[in-house]
């Protein structure tokens, strides 16, 4: 709908730029960094989850053969403590620094460190420290009662109301609302399990620190390590190449990092740390476990008057992590009476960590339910339901929407799904010896900016280059920089290259909140046109160009060619002949833009919405129940790439047919250990339960993020699948789950027979 | 992983005597055999199997599969699960045995495991995989995790107080539907084992799984001829769709004429501390109408003797209604 420029390649499939290397082996991973006599470090894990370290014996492992230290909290050395500072910075959700204390709070909290010749010989060493406990019983209750916590805590990022949003008197309004829903939804603890293990690999070469490291945010993780070591900023690199999926298990830095990096210090030589796939589960965060009420009232004709979200979510002992299930409540529907409300259980557990949608994954898994059974409840469609709760504004906020067009989403969802032909009885729906089920919800996710800078280089071959400190995690973001580079100047892809992923390069943006591609946009913009400007300052001053006696301000520049405006751009002259004519090897611009990410009185809620429609079958025979189907439709505004936009959506709904019917992080109840710590033993989806997806988005600009009016695609997709494939399931079985996932326990219960 | 010596047997007397030195065939064992290694070597990493020498038997001339002159088939013991899945013979005249084998582990995995390594793959049980928790199986005496803690996979059928492992192989499961026997070269020379009595149940000794002594190598497999105008069908239920072990599975070879089955062989899988053949299944079976009813009685025998724990309950249902699909499948007009 808002084709601007018909030469510009955004809008269009574009196959990502890094693909090649990435299929050739050549893209360079943390753990494919190797170094002159590197070391290689194993931690030694908690076998218990309370209590404290009784005695830890290294006197065997110290023997073995290839064994440089094992590290442990007498002989580690100085790690300070790391805090939050202005802006992205200092952040870490595990603040305790490693070997701290003889404390263990959660199984597989690092008590040792081996650093051997090998991994082998690391590894055998960490096996042979001897460590014994007092051990007290681990509290890894799944039924989460709130702690009695003040009204005001401190979260990761500072304070935090426990009412997290209240307006009119939702307590009132509800009991005298003639209909009325009040259940309790839970969501489990879940692992991030990208496929790319995390580790650190850390150089010392007496004043500097280089690390490589997995991370969504080198310049967070570079001021991490700059206050946990006493180092000047400056004295700290950071290189993230290429990342193998984090869904904010690599946002902010976990306990290997500092020791990695102190092993390095006082060995004097590179040491690499990889976790084991066990210790993924266990020490770099998870999705907190959320136990959601959900009371609505309503009129009988399905107008809400009244919502009341209160939620308790687990903790570890020490951390302060907010899985905020609030985040979409106040905004998503027009309520005149509402209360969000949340405590917090203290568990002894890992850290837990963002996970892909933070706090509105889980919180419209229970919200959006909540709506579908007060639709059934009500006998209206739950899409009419939706309809007639659309809001004209912010509630929460009192303040407009930038764009918002959830509307159009269910329309077309609606009409592409086919939902008019949808039989609300349950049960009622057969096709090819299959009971059906349809169900749907919709679904938001924060929109925002937040601060960037970026360098783009014209280069005397014919190159240019685009520098900017951020990250790419898959997601596309090397193909995004190139993309915005080849819109402003008009060169083609094959002759840009994209730098990130290093602290060295200009400040760029952490990867998170679905944010980044919003975020670059007017950095990149700018440094582009600030380079496009110096470009002609030069065209006009060099002696000899063809330019010499013009102005900049009479020179275009298109398709990688100065032109003089005048006589239009078909005569003009490659920008590589100027630079050669001139001497110079590049011309340069750098570009900085500020962000919107919380600001105090902003002038628009910014958000994506969309929905999904999911089709499942059941084959009560053989209580199976498969997702079949899935339609999904998402307003994210400008979608800048829509092959990775696509993709990026089908990624989550894989990952929500997950959430839904599969995953689950399963504490043991005895010694607190989480128990299925493998990708065998933790269940996610693989390519054979995952069904047809379509994917439409509905291309609104929204001009309040950048100019482009592209906003960020990374979460949205997981938001809400989960409710629509529960509603599908009640609508094929007759079971309403609330707690997930599905289990094939629940639905045994189903009275609804074969087809 | 602990340091471990490998070595390469010219022929099978070698292997049996490099194994026979070891004190036991079972777990703990300090002379294993390898094949594939698809189970041995991801339990060494966890420490939980640490043999100090491991006898390489992937060389020895056991990778054939044969026909044999009754009828029946030869299955080499280091024949890879791919080949053997399928194999154009096991396909026609064993439709169950493939079908098991394919459902499980992944292609990758099918290439490396082999036949006898199938037949010893160990249990998944979480607790006995980690080497910091309580196991009987693998730690005799250290307790059972399993029983108060997550059991939601375990089995039902065949457990004793001191573990509740479930065997997880599929093909074991189509094997003991298909009466297979296990041929074993020991220091005592050659035996046949029925594989009903190759697996034994945990009872109070949960750390031995197989009648096997130490030095005994397993040569083949054969397969008895297919009984005469049988149909045979693995049916095996899941969370997901691919690569995990059985909630329940049912491994059926039905020979029926005119409504009426004269001939059923019945083993369950996902169930069971071993390969769970049920001839309790089997004789509510013989000779009766192929109808749901029958085959809800035979289920129903079929689970009789069920155990279950805090989490898995659900399995007897689930299990029945398995073995009456499959059992349905298998007698439904082609």
């Amino acid at each position: 709908m808002a084709q601007e420029t018909t030469a510009s390649p955004i809008g269009r499939d574009t196959p990502r730029v890094d693909g090649p290397v990435k299929v050739t082996g050549t893209a360079q991973y943390t753990s494919d960094f190797h170094f002159p006599g590197m070391l290689y470090a194993v931690p030694v894990e908690a076998t218990i989850a309370n209590g404290k370290i009784r005695q830890l014996d290294t006197t065997a492992a110290e023997k073995m053969p290839g064994v440089r230290a094992i590290f442990h909290r007498a002989n580690i050395g100085k790690i300070f403590r790391s805090v939050v500072g202005q802006g992205m910075e200092g952040i870490c959700e595990e603040r305790r620094p490693p070997f701290d204390d003889d404390v263990i709070r959660y199984y597989g909290q690092y008590v040792a460190l081996a650093v051997a010749d090998t991994f082998e010989a690391a590894k055998a060493a960490a096996d042979a420290v001897r460590v014994t406990y007092d051990k007290e019983k681990p509290n890894v209750e799944t039924d989460l009662k709130a702690d009695d916590d003040p009204d005001t805590i401190a979260s990761t990022f500072g304070p935090q109301e426990r009412l997290e949003s209240h307006r009119g008197d939702a307590d009132a309004a509800f009991a005298s609302a003639p209909a009325k829903l009040d259940q309790v939804y839970v969501t489990p603890a879940e692992t991030h399990n990208p496929i790319e293990l995390q580790g650190t690999t850390a150089t010392w070469d007496g004043s500097m620190l280089t690390i490589y490291e997995e991370s969504q945010g080198v310049f967070n993780l570079r001021s991490v390590l700059a206050q946990m070591f006493g180092l000047p900023k400056e004295n700290v690199r950071v290189i993230t190449k290429f990342v193998g999926s984090g869904f904010g298990s690599k946002l902010f830095p976990w306990t290997h990092c500092p020791l990695a990096v102190a092993a390095a210090k006082q060995l004097g030589k590179p040491v690499k740390l990889v976790l084991s796939r066990k210790m993924m589960f266990q020490s770099v965060g998870h999705r907190a476990r959320t136990q959601q009420r959900v009371q609505l009232g309503a009129t009988r004709d399905g107008k809400l008057v009244s919502l009341q979200h209160d939620y308790v979510y687990h903790r570890s002992m020490l951390d302060a992590h907010h899985e905020d299930c609030g985040e979409a409540t106040a905004f998503h529907y027009s309520v005149p009476n509402l209360r969000i409300k949340f405590g917090r259980a203290k568990r002894n557990v890992g850290g837990a960590a963002d996970m892909r949608g933070p706090g509105a994954v889980p919180g419209l898994f229970a919200t959006e339910s909540a709506m579908n059974e007060l639709a059934d409840q009500l006998k209206i469609d739950p899409v009419r339901l939706r309809i007639l709760n659309e809001p004209k504004i912010d509630e929460g906020l009192g303040i407009p929407f930038s764009s918002r067009h959830f509307l159009e989403c269910l329309e077309l969802g609606a009409k592409e799904f086919g939902w008019s032909k949808r039989n609300p009885e349950v049960g009622s729906m057969k096709r090819d010896g299959l009971t059906l089920g349809w169900g749907m919800a919709g679904c938001a996710w924060i929109a925002t900016r937040i601060g960037a800078e970026a360098n783009v280089q014209f280069r005397d071959d014919g190159t240019v280059r685009i520098a900017c400190g951020t990250q790419d995690i898959g997601t596309g973001t090397y193909t995004v920089l190139a993309l915005l580079t080849a819109d402003k100047t008009g060169v083609p892809l094959d002759k840009i290259e994209v730098a990130l992923g290093d602290t060295s390069l200009p400040e760029g943006p952490l990867e998170g909140g679905s944010w980044l591609t919003g975020s670059l946009v007017p950095a990149v913009f700018a440094a582009a046109d600030n380079a496009i400007t110096s470009l002609l300052m030069i065209a006009t001053t060099t002696p000899g160009s063809p330019f010499e006696k013009r102005r900049p301000a009479d020179l275009g520049f298109e398709n990688g060619r100065v032109f003089v405006k005048a006589n239009g751009s078909a005569g003009g002259v490659p920008f590589a002949d100027l630079l050669w004519r001139a001497n110079l090897r590049l011309a340069t611009g750098s570009g900085k833009s500020e962000g919107i990410f919380g600001e105090k009185k902003p002038k628009f809620s910014t958000h994506s919405f969309g929905c999904h429609f999911a089709e499942v079958t059941w084959q009560p025979e053989i209580a199976r129940l498969r997702v079949n189907r899935v339609m999904t439709v998402i307003d994210a505004g400008r979608i800048i790439n829509p092959l990775a936009g696509r993709n990026q959506i089908e990624g989550s709904v894989v990952m929500g047919i997950g959430m839904a019917l599969l995953e689950h992080t399963t504490y043991d109840p005895q010694n607190g250990a989480p128990i299925n710590s493998n990708l065998a033993d933790y269940i996610m989806a693989v390519n054979a339960d995952v069904p047809k997806l379509d994917v439409h988005f509905v291309d609104f600009p929204d001009k309040a993020i950048n100019e482009l009016g592209a906003r960020g695609i990374g979460e949205i997709g997981l938001a809400g699948i989960a409710a629509a494939i529960t509603a599908a399931t009640y609508h094929a079985t007759g079971v309403r789950v609330r707690e997930l996932p599905i289990k094939i326990e629940d639905l045994l219960t189903s009275s609804v027979l074969a087809a | 992983m602990k340091t471990f010596q490998i070595t390469r047997p010219k022929d099978n007397p070698q292997a049996t005597a490099a194994a026979g030195k070891s004190k036991t065939a079972q777990q703990g064992a300090d002379i294993r055999f390898i094949a594939g290694g698809t189970t041995l070597i991801d339990l060494m990493k966890l420490n939980v199997e640490q043999p100090q020498n491991l006898v390489d038997v992937n060389r020895l001339p056991l990778d054939k599969i044969e026909a044999t002159p009754d009828g029946g088939l030869t299955i080499g013991a280091t024949v890879r699960n791919s080949e053997l899945a399928w194999h154009p013979l096991v396909r026609k005249n064993y439709a169950v045995l493939s079908e098991a084998v394919l459902s499980g582990a992944t292609v990758q995995i099918r290439n490396m495991a082999t036949t006898a390594g199938n037949l010893l793959q160990r249990t998944r049980c979480m607790y006995f995989r980690d080497t910091a928790m309580p196991c009987n199986k693998r730690e005799p005496g250290s307790g059972c995790g399993a029983i108060n803690g997550v059991n939601r996979g375990l089995a039902i059928l065949g457990t004793s107080e001191h573990c509740i492992a479930t065997n997880p192989s599929d093909m074991n499961v189509a094997m003991a539907a298909l009466e297979a026997t296990v041929h074993v070269r020991g220091a005592k020379g050659e035996r046949a084992i029925p594989i009903a009595d190759f697996h034994v149940l945990p009872g109070n000794t949960p750390q031995r799984e197989t009648v096997l002594e130490p030095g005994d190598l397993i040569t083949h497999v054969t397969l008895p001829p297919p009984a005469p105008g049988n149909r045979s069908l693995y049916l095996k239920l899941r969370d997901r769709m691919s690569y995990e072990f059985a909630l329940a599975s049912a491994a059926v070879v039905i020979t029926a004429a005119n409504g009426k089955i004269t001939r059923a062989r019945i083993a369950m899988g996902g169930v069971g501390t071993k390969p769970w053949r049920s001839t309790e299944a089997e004789g509510e079976l013989a000779d009766q109408p192929a109808t749901e009813a029958t085959f809800r009685k035979a289920a129903d025998a079929a689970l009789r003797g069920a155990k279950s724990q805090s989490q898995n309950g659900f399995k007897v249902e689930l299990a029945k209604r398995c073995l009456v699909h499959a059992l349905k499948l298998a007698t439904q007009p082609a």
